[in-house]
C-alpha cells in the first residue's frame, strides 16, 4: 500500500534521513526500532505530510504522491500518533477527538453526536470518563489514550505511531497492543515505532530498523527476538548495567518520615533511601510515587519529616532540597526538566549559574568550560554545547538534565522515568552512569514504570499502590510477580 | 472553552460597584447618565470582543486606539470635504479597519512575525498617518448635513437604549455564537493554545489566526463610526488613544489568558462593562479624575488575581 524510496532528508546540510526505503502493506504491522537520532521521527513525518523529502519518492497504491501538510496525508487516511502528545489542554475530551473535523449541524457544532460518539470510542480504548471533561484534568496516560481514541474515530488505512506506549500501563499497553491486532484484521496498515522491544516482539509483523539515518536492516516475523533487535540498532550487544549489590550496607541518605502529601495521596509514607544505592520505585500510573518525590523535592507541599544524612530539613522550595543536596530528575523532561529553547550550556549552569559569577556578572569562559566537562562526561551527543536542547533528541536531552545535577555533586539524585522515551543505547549509558553514583556513595531513588528497567537496575525495589507503600523487597525477594503484587494491592 | 463560571465573580464586583456608586451617589441611575454610560460601553464592547478574539488565539492588538483615530479621520474627510455617500462611507471605513486588521494577520501568521511587534508598528503608524492626512488639525462633523440620519443611528436610543448598546448586543450574540459553537470558534481555541498541534490536525493553523485579526479589525472599524460621533469631533492625536489597553483590560479581566485558548465573549462584555462602571464611578463618587487609571489599574490587579486565586483552588 505504501512505499518509501530512497527518501532522504537534511537539516542545514545534516542527513536526518540518508537514502531509506520502506514497504508497508494493508493489514500489516511493521515496526520501526532504533536509536535516538536514527531517524524514526523524521521519517514518520515525511510519511504524515509535516515535512517534505529532499529526494526519494513516496508511493501510495502504486502512484506516487507529494504530501504538502499534515493535513493532505490525512486526507489520503494517513494517521500520525507523535510521540509529544498533540491533545489540547483547553478543550474536553470529545473536542480533541474530533479535532479538525468536527460534526456540524449547518455551521454549528454538533455537540451531542460528537459526544455519543466519544463515549463509544473511550470504551474501546477502556478509558472511562465523560466526553465533556475537560483534558486538562487529564493524567498523562489518559491524555495518550484520548490521542489514540482520535485515530481511532477516523477512517484511517495507514496509522502511525509513535512510542504510543510510554506513559501507559501494563493494562493499557496490553489492551492498545490489543487494539492494534484488531485494526491489522480490519486491514489498517500500521507503522509501529517504539523502544521497548517486548512489543514490538509481540505486535510486529516485521521490524525495519534505522541506524545513523540508514536502512539498518529487516527482520522478519520468525526472526524477531531482543538480540537481533538490539544488534540492528547499535550494531552491538550490551547488557544491563548491574552493579555489586549494596542494598542497606550504607547509611541512610534520605529517610522519609511520615512524609504526607497535602494533596492526593495523602496517606503518609516512611521511606529510607540508601547511600550506593538504587531504590527502584515501581507502581501503576496514579500510585503516587511522582507526587511523593516532588513534595519531597519541594515543588508541593507537604507534611511531616524529611531527613538528609541524618539531619532534619524543611523543604519548601526547590531551592531548599538543592542546598540539601537533593536532586530530581523531573517525568516531564521538555516541561520541567529543562528549558528546551536555552543552549545545552544554560541548561547545564542554570541552577548553579552564581558559582560562575562574580557581582552578578557571568563569566562565559569558566561557565562554558565547565558545560563542555560535564557534557562530555555524560556522552551529550549535541553538534556543540551551543546548541538548543530542542535540537536534541530525547536520550540526549535526559543526559543534559543528568549533567546539571550530577555537576552539583548529589548527595540524592530522584529520577523520575528516567529513561522514558530513550532508546537502548542511551539507556544503557543512563543506567551506567546512575550506577557510577551510587557507587560514589549517592542515594538514588529510581521512580519507574518500566519493570524490566526496575528489576534490572534497582538494588531495593519499593512498590507503592494508591497512595500507599505497599511493601520494599531486597534484591534477592524482587520478581516481577512480586512486584505485581505489590503494585496492584494484593498480598504477597 | 466554555464559559467557566469565572464571569460570575467578575459579575459579583460589577454588582457591587453599581450598587455602591448608586447608594453614594443616587445621579447614578439617572437616565442620562446610564444612557451615556452605556453607549461608551457599546462603544467599548464592540472593539474588546475584537481584541479578545485575538488574545484568545495566543496573540494581541495594540494598534486599535490609533485604528480609531486613522479612521475616524478617514470617516469625517469622506462625509464632510467630500460628501461622500453615508453609507458608502461607512463600508469604507469596516472594510478599511478590516483590510488592515488582515495586514497584520498576514504578517503574523504568514512572515511568522510577534503579534506584539506587528501591532505595536500599527499603532505608531497609524496614529502619525492620521495626523498627517488631516493636517494635524480637529476634523468635526459639525451639523452633519447630509448625513444626520447617520450621526443619529450612532448616537440616539431606542426606547430608551442608546443604539450603540443594541449594536454591542448583536455582535456579542454573533460573536458568541461563533466562537462557542461553530466549528471556526473551536478552531480559534484550538490554534490559541497549540497551534502546531492544531496544524497536525489538520486544522489551517495560519488562515484562523489571520481570520482573527480581521475580525478584530472589522469590529474596530463598527466602533470607530460610534466613536467618532460620539465625540463628534477628532483630534488626531488623542483620539482613540489608549484604548486597545481599556479593550486589552476588558478581555483580562472576563477571562482570557494571554497565553491564548482561553476566554468567552459573556466575559469580555463584563470585563468592557465593569471598566465604563468605574469611569463613572470615578466621577460621580468626585474621585480627582486624575487617580481614573489608578483606580483602574488596581481593580483590574485584584479581579485578575482574585481569578488567578480561584483557578488554583479548583
Amino acid at each position: 500500500m505504501l512505499a518509501l524510496r530512497g527518501v532522504t532528508k537534511r537539516f542545514a546540510g545534516v542527513a536526518a534521513l540518508d537514502d531509506v526505503s520502506l514497504d508497508l502493506a494493508a493489514g500489516e504491522v511493521v515496526a520501526v526500532i532504533g536509536e535516538n537520532g536514527a531517524g524514526k521521527s523524521t521519517l514518520m513525518k515525511i510519511i504524515g505530510g509535516a515535512y517534505v523529502p529532499d529526494a526519494g519518492m513516496i508511493e501510495l497504491d502504486g502512484a506516487s504522491v507529494a504530501f504538502k501538510s499534515p493535513s493532505d496525508a490525512l486526507a489520503r487516511g494517513i494517521r500520525v500518533i507523535y510521540q509529544e502528545l498533540t491533545v489540547l489542554d483547553n478543550l474536553d475530551i470529545a473536542g480533541n477527538v474530533f479535532l479538525g473535523r468536527e460534526k456540524r449541524r449547518g455551521y454549528l457544532l454538533d455537540e451531542a453526536a460528537m459526544r455519543k460518539e466519544t463515549t463509544a470510542i473511550l470504551a474501546r480504548v477502556g478509558l472511562k470518563l465523560d466526553p465533556n471533561r475537560s483534558v486538562a484534568t487529564l493524567a498523562l496516560a489518559e491524555r495518550q489514550l484520548v490521542e489514540i481514541a482520535r485515530a481511532l474515530s477516523m477512517s484511517v488505512r495507514i496509522l502511525i505511531l509513535d512510542e504510543p506506549t510510554s506513559s501507559l500501563t501494563l493494562d493499557e499497553t496490553q489492551n492498545l497492543l490489543r487494539l492494534v491486532g484488531e485494526l491489522k484484521a480490519e486491514g489498517v496498515a500500521i507503522l509501529y515505532v517504539s523502544h521497548r522491544l517486548d512489543e514490538v516482539h509481540q505486535v510486529a509483523d516485521r521490524v525495519v530498523a534505522l541506524r545513523d539515518a540508514k536502512n539498518a536492516g529487516n527482520l522478519a516475523r520468525e526472526e524477531i527476538n531482543h538480540a537481533s533487535m538490539i544488534k540492528l540498532m547499535v550494531g552491538r550487544d550490551l547488557a544491563p548495567a548491574r552493579g555489586a549489590a549494596v542494598g542497606s550496607a550504607g547509611k541512610v541518605r534520605l529517610k522519609l518520615d511520615q512524609l504526607r502529601t497535602l494533596r492526593y495521596p495523602a496517606e503518609a509514607v516512611d521511606l529510607d533511601v540508601y547511600a550506593g544505592e538504587i531504590l527502584g520505585m515501581a507502581g501503576l500510573v496514579g500510585a503516587g510515587r511522582s507526587e511523593l518525590a516532588r513534595a519531597a523535592f519541594g515543588i508541593d507541599r507537604y507534611q511531616g519529616g524529611l531527613e538528609v544524612d541524618g539531619t532534619r530539613v524543611t523543604v519548601s522550595v526547590p531551592r531548599d532540597a538543592i542546598n540539601a543536596g537533593v536532586y530530581l530528575v523531573p517525568e516531564d523532561r521538555r516541561g520541567a526538566g529543562l528549558t528546551v529553547e536555552m543552549a545545552v550550556r544554560d541548561n547545564v549552569t542554570m541552577p548553579d549559574l552564581n558559582d560562575f559569577a562574580s557581582v552578578g556578572l557571568v563569566n562565559h569562559g569558566a561557565e562554558a568550560k565547565f558545560a563542555q566537562t560535564w557534557a562530555d562526561r555524560l556522552g551529550v551527543r549535541a553538534p556543540s554545547i551551543e546548541t538548543p536542547v530542542v535540537n536534541l533528541s530525547g536520550g540526549n536531552q535526559q543526559k543534559v538534565v543528568l549533567a546539571r545535577w550530577l555537576a552539583l555533586k548529589p548527595k540524592v539524585l530522584i529520577c523520575d522515568e528516567p529513561t522514558r522515551g530513550v532508546d537502548v543505547g542511551a539507556k544503557a549509558e543512563i543506567y551506567t552512569e546512575m550506577r557510577a553514583l551510587a557507587d560514589a556513595g549517592v542515594a538514588i531513588w529510581m521512580i519507574s514504570s518500566d519493570m524490566e528497567e526496575v528489576l534490572a537496575v534497582s538494588d531495593r525495589v519499593a512498590v507503592m499502590h494508591e497512595g500507599r507503600l505497599t511493601g520494599t523487597l531486597e534484591r534477592g525477594a524482587a520478581t516481577e510477580e512480586a512486584v505485581m503484587r505489590l503494585a496492584v494491592g494484593a498480598d504477597l | 472553552m466554555k464559559p467557566r463560571g469565572q464571569e460570575l465573580g467578575i459579575l459579583v464586583i460589577l454588582i457591587v460597584l453599581c450598587a455602591i456608586t448608586a447608594i453614594k451617589n443616587p445621579a447614578f441611575l439617572h437616565l442620562e447618565n446610564l444612557q451615556n454610560t452605556g453607549q461608551l460601553f457599546g462603544i467599548y464592547g464592540i472593539f474588546s470582543i475584537g481584541i479578545g478574539i485575538v488574545i484568545i488565539t495566543g496573540g494581541i492588538d495594540l494598534s486599535v486606539g490609533s485604528v480609531l483615530a486613522l479612521l475616524g479621520v478617514i470617516l469625517a474627510i469622506l462625509l464632510v470635504d467630500k460628501h461622500v455617500n453615508p453609507l458608502l462611507s461607512v463600508f469604507i471605513v469596516v472594510a478599511g479597519a478590516a483590510l488592515l486588521g488582515w495586514g497584520h494577520g498576514l504578517l503574523v501568521a504568514r512572515m511568522r512575525m510577534q503579534p506584539f511587534i506587528v501591532t505595536l508598528c500599527g499603532l505608531l503608524f497609524y496614529r502619525g498617518l492620521a495626523r498627517f492626512i488631516s493636517n494635524d488639525e480637529t476634523k468635526g462633523f459639525g451639523d452633519a448635513k447630509g448625513f444626520e440620519w447617520l450621526q443619529k443611528a450612532s448616537t440616539e436610543s431606542w426606547h430608551g437604549v442608546p443604539i450603540p448598546v443594541i449594536i454591542l448586543l448583536a455582535v456579542a450574540v454573533v460573536m458568541y455564537i461563533v466562537l462557542h459553537k461553530t466549528v471556526y470558534g473551536r478552531y480559534l481555541f484550538a490554534v490559541g493554545r497549540n497551534e502546531e498541534a492544531a496544524r497536525y490536525a489538520g486544522i489551517n493553523s495560519k488562515a484562523v489566526i489571520a481570520s482573527a485579526y480581521v475580525l478584530c479589525g472589522a469590529l474596530a472599524g463598527i466602533a470607530t463610526i460610534l466613536l467618532a460621533f460620539y465625540t463628534n469631533s477628532i483630534s488626531p492625536s488623542s483620539h482613540g488613544s489608549f484604548y486597545e489597553l481599556y479593550g486589552i483590560a476588558a478581555a483580562v479581566l472576563g477571562g482570557c489568558s494571554l497565553r491564548g485558548g482561553e476566554g468567552s465573549i459573556a466575559g469580555i462584555l463584563l470585563g468592557a462593562a465593569l471598566l465604563q462602571v468605574l469611569r463613572n464611578l470615578v466621577n460621580l463618587l468626585h474621585i480627582p479624575s486624575s487617580l481614573e487609571f489608578s483606580v483602574m489599574g488596581v481593580v483590574i490587579l485584584i479581579g485578575v488575581l482574585a481569578d488567578t486565586l480561584l483557578r488554583k483552588k479548583r
